[in-house]
């Protein structure tokens, strides 16, 4: 196994040691069956003899219990629920295959995960004051969030962007706004990762050229653009252009990174938004890798080899509250990856394999009542993330189901990752958790589930049709209703809302973000449309509407339009003629 | 017999967060209301037209991008000067507290916030949408 992986990346690997230490040998961590029969008939006589009287005495509070998603648990797992469980085979260590117990071979005695607090509201100037204050506060990452005017490919003084502008992240509309947004922030040293995806490429290709205008190397920056269609159109349904005509944009921000980004992450497949509009945990990883396939198949047609873009496709999963679930969950993401692309599209090299993720705690778990209480939730998401090996973590505030947070809010949601990692032990071993009966049991249910749901989807032609169809909308909007009628029913329970509701709610105090934001766009705006060569402007615009009606590589002709300081709602305007619009199927 | 109640859920906006908007049309429709909803990214002059055409009784605006101030009041003008003011009005997403007597003021009749529950929306539109359907038929 070590050769064959110092002979497909050509990077010296430290020789492993031939001699297996004793104490490994000494702990079998496959049960061989005797064993597991032998288990098996010590809790057949327990439920008899111990359980029966002791559940007639003082029956258990529930009839069923279940995890957050649904899935019945029992009251015990022992090694007899692992029957054919294999550790090499299931588990393997860590940074090798099939990775189910992480990617990397230390996990955070190497390296700890990235901190990276999603952020960004108002003007430029704002969210770069806040990028700046969380860097100093102990954040390893950036992460920007933009308004809904630009992640709709509107320019902050379009008159749609009325009353929008500023609200739920930063407004960008050129050039000159991402350069104030990034003032002071030396891009070979820092990492960003941004959540834009229809107009990813617009956006990331402003990025690259503030880099270049730094004097930055695009070989050494490195980020992400979340740049994930597919689950717009389930989920986020941030949405501009119709399916195929966004999948070529993503296609050629993937081979232009290929290229020209070697150490950039073009795509950050999400199951974050799929969560969040209501699916199980099981939905969640089977939308997100089933979307993954498809993203490879795309950009495979376009003539790359798998092995030359996957190392760099990255993912991005929710943590909500059940703890298990979710690490279950991770754990079977990185084990169906590491199958699906070595045996789907038979990747050589190992990074090809490893499902490498970002995680965000769950922000539909928030409540608006007792907010503090958040502040617990998102602890328990964050361990659930950590115990689950992420590569890199944002946890949310407390205020955010009333707002974007405050400073103080932030920075207590950033502490909260600091004390997981420097206080409580969990980053000392990899996978601490692995082994655990229940754990196990749960991770194998969570595979198996997942390639189910990549049945059903292949069966109707792929995701694409699958979408148009309304196939994964349905099963999430299905998922979503059942949750509320639990809730309605208090059969699943949230302290301070549906139990434990408080008499009075004391305020907190809230971020409110006024009009100053739009006023200052819209003076910038008209400045800038009359200060720039605006021929330039028009010949730019002329190249992307030719090239977009080919099918070239459009990332040339965006920078170009970049650096012509056209802005975001022009080149969108551009390719809504060329491509057209997308409006999702009526919902009945 | 009494005729059945008809709400236009409507997405005004930018918005595209639809989990909470398309849990409450359902629930309506099971509670035997006749629903419609506008699908997304509706500006205020299309909800309005909307709910003259399908002589709805209630509408439900949701949003949580933070534009309701702009938003929701251009929505109740523009039904006042369509003499649709009696139509009930409501809205649900994130709203801070602060906002709610803006909204009222301009028009609103409840502000559902996180955490409400389908039956409490349900409950208040039957009580309320129904004197107007009696007044009509």
């Amino acid at each position: 196994m070590n050769t064959s992986r110092r002979a497909v990346t050509g990077i010296e690997v430290e020789p492993v040691a031939a001699e297996v230490p004793a104490s490994k040998k000494a702990h079998p961590s496959t049960p061989p069956e005797n064993e597991r029969s032998r288990t098996a008939a010590v809790e057949a006589r327990w439920q008899k003899e111990t359980l029966a009287p002791a559940l007639s005495r003082s029956p258990e509070r529930q009839e069923t219990f279940t995890t957050l998603s649904g899935v019945p648990i029992h009251r015990l797992y022992t090694s007899a629920d692992l029957a054919g469980f294999d550790y090499d085979r299931d588990l393997a260590p860590p940074g090798q295959f099939p990775y189910t117990r992480g990617i990397h071979e230390t996990m955070y005695r190497g390296k700890l995960w990235t901190m990276r607090q999603f952020s960004g509201y108002g003007t430029p100037e704002d969210t770069n004051r806040r990028l700046h204050y969380l860097l100093a506060q102990g954040q390893t990452g950036l992460s920007i969030a933009f308004d809904l005017p630009t992640l709709m490919g509107y320019d902050s003084d379009h008159p749609i962007a009325e009353g929008e502008v500023g609200k739920c992240g930063v407004a960008i509309s050129s050039l000159a706004d991402m350069e104030a947004l990034l003032a002071g922030l030396p891009l070979e040293k820092v990492t960003a990762s941004m959540t834009i995806n229809s107009p990813a490429a617009m956006i990331w290709a402003m990025y690259l050229v503030v880099a270049e205008k730094q004097g930055a190397d695009w070989k050494k920056i490195s980020g992400t653009t979340q740049n994930d269609i597919l689950k717009e159109y389930i989920a986020q349904k941030e949405y501009i252009f119709p399916p195929v005509p966004s999948m070529r944009l993503v296609v050629d921000t993937i081979t232009f990174a290929a290229r020209e980004l070697p150490r950039w992450n073009p795509i950050s497949i999400s199951g974050y938004h799929i969560r969040e509009a209501g699916s199980t945990a099981v939905q969640e990883l089977a939308f997100t890798l089933r979307d993954a396939i498809e993203y490879v198949e795309w950009v495979k047609r376009a003539g790359m080899s798998v092995d030359e873009f996957a190392p760099r496709l990255s993912f991005f999963f929710n943590a909500h509250n059940d703890l298990f679930e979710e690490i279950a969950k991770y754990r079977a993401a990185r084990k169906v990856w590491a199958h699906v692309m070595r045996e789907r599209f038979e990747a050589r090299n190992p990074r090809s394999s490893m499902c490498r993720f970002h995680t965000q705690t769950a922000g539909c778990s928030l409540t608006a009542q007792q907010p503090y209480n958040n502040v617990v939730r998102t602890t328990i998401q964050a361990l659930a993330a950590v115990l689950g090996g992420t590569q890199s973590l944002h946890t949310n505030s407390l205020d955010e189901a009333w707002a974007l947070p405050t400073e103080q809010a932030a920075t207590l949601a950033l502490r909260t990752q600091q004390v997981i990692a420097h206080e409580s032990g969990v980053i000392n071993t990899a996978d601490p958790l692995g082994g655990s009966y229940f754990l196990e049991a749960l991770t194998l249910e969570t595979e198996r589930a997942c390639y189910e749901y990549f049945d059903k989807i292949d069966a109707l032609g792929g995701m694409v049709p699958a979408i148009e169809k309304g196939f994964p909308q349905k099963e999430i909007h299905d998922a979503a209703y059942t949750y509320q009628r639990q809730l309605e029913r208090k059969e699943k329970l949230i302290v301070g809302v549906n139990t434990l509701v408080g008499e009075e709610e004391r305020p907190i105090e809230i971020l409110v973000i006024d009009e100053n934001a739009a006023r200052r766009q819209h003076q910038h705006l008209a400045t800038l449309r009359q200060s720039r060569d605006n021929a330039r402007v028009q010949s730019s615009l002329e190249a992307l509407g030719s090239a977009a009606a080919t099918d070239t590589n459009l990332m040339p002709y965006l920078l170009e339009c970049v650096r012509a300081y056209v802005t975001l709602g022009e080149m969108c305007d551009v390719l809504r003629r060329v491509f057209g619009t997308y409006e999702e199927p009526a919902f009945r | 017999m009494d005729k059945r109640i008809r709400v236009l859920v409507a997405k005004p906006g930018l918005d595209g967060h639809d989990r909470g908007a398309k849990i409450v049309a359902r629930a309506l429709r099971d509670a035997g209301m006749e629903v419609i909803y506008t699908g997304l990214r509706q500006t205020p002059e299309q909800i309005a037209v909307a709910a003259l055409q399908e002589d709805v009784d209630a509408i439900g605006i949701s949003i949580l991008s933070g534009a309701h101030n702009t938003i929701v009041p251009r929505i109740c003008e523009l039904l006042r000067r369509q003499q649709m003011d009696d139509v009930l009005v409501i809205v649900g997403g994130i709203i801070p507290n602060e906002d709610i007597p803006g909204l009222k003021q301009a028009g609103v009749a409840e502000v559902f916030q996180p955490g409400a529950s389908t039956q409490e929306i349900v409950r208040f539109i039957r009580e309320r949408a129904q004197q107007r359907v009696r007044e009509e038929g």
